[in-house]
């Protein structure tokens, strides 16, 4: 998907600068975080921002952050889905993840994330569940 | 005859330069044919280590990050050296969920990562010297 494609697409809150790091759709009140580059600690700085933003200006329940257009999550990414959570947990919200890739699975389960924390196959899937309940 | 072959790698400690460097790293580890995860072990152990260096031995400062990749027969030898502040206690540093940087949101996972992801890992650090964090894979 070019760059123009996405712009249009996304109608809801977008960002869309130099080095754009993820796109924002909110969907009822869960926010997707649809990543577009590595999570690790050099994009994990705004993308944490940007998220913060909306999550306290939007009043978000629910989080899904989607691999689909990322391939690759270190121990920063950790930092950013767990501080997340925090922030969502209080008001009831959930976490999920969509769209990962076998070595961000592995990170995943070997941090034992899931156990906080639901994964999806896509982001349908998540919101479904999320609106369901 | 043994097979070795030598990498050698400066870059400014700027996180931008952290996929820089495990895409350089990947690079050269590819002549051994490794498997996608064998791959994506290095490039997730190499990103800890720089990652690492930029955050706590320089505080996001300036200062310049060595990274030396060598391989020998199968084997990958890689080393991240910082000249920044050293580690006080590291094993306490290496203790999984241990973050001297709860503010920034380090989730203390950074050397169990490297732990589980490589064969062998040594680190080294004097304080106000710097640290060197060592590591080694297998190839299969």
């Amino acid at each position: 998907m070019d760059k123009q494609e996405r712009k249009r697409k996304n109608t809801t809150v977008m960002q869309l600068r130099e080095g754009v790091k993820a796109d924002f759709e909110i969907v009822n009140r869960c926010l997707v975080v649809k990543l577009l580059e590595d999570l690790d600690h050099h994009n994990a700085v705004s993308i944490r921002e940007q998220s913060d933003k909306l999550i306290t200006g939007k009043n978000i329940k629910d989080i899904i952050f989607d691999f689909t257009g990322s391939e690759f999550m270190d121990s920063s990414g950790i930092g950013v889905i767990m501080g997340r959570y925090k922030k969502v947990i209080f008001t009831g919200g959930k976490v999920a993840v969509t769209g990962v890739n076998h070595s961000v699975d592995r990170i995943f389960r070997l941090s034992g994330l899931y156990k906080i924390i639901h994964k999806f196959e896509t982001i349908d899937d998540a919101v479904k569940k999320f609106n369901n309940n | 005859m043994d097979y070795t072959n030598e990498m050698l790698l400066e870059i400014d400690s700027q996180s931008r330069n952290e996929s820089f460097a495990r895409m350089v790293v990947a690079g050269f580890v590819a002549q051994l044919d490794p498997t996608i995860e064998e791959i994506a072990d290095i490039k997730t152990a190499v990103s800890e280590a720089v990652t690492n260096a930029i955050i706590h031995g320089y505080n996001n400062g300036p200062g310049k990050v060595k990274l030396s990749c060598r391989i020998c027969n199968h084997e990958v030898f890689i080393e991240v050296t910082d000249t920044g502040k050293g580690i006080e206690d590291i094993e306490k540093a290496m203790e999984p969920l241990y973050t001297s940087r709860p503010e920034l949101e380090r989730s203390g996972m950074g050397f169990s990562f490297m732990e589980a992801f490589m064969d062998d890992l040594k680190v080294e650090s004097k304080l106000g010297e710097g640290t060197t964090v060592k590591m080694k894979k297998l190839i299969h």
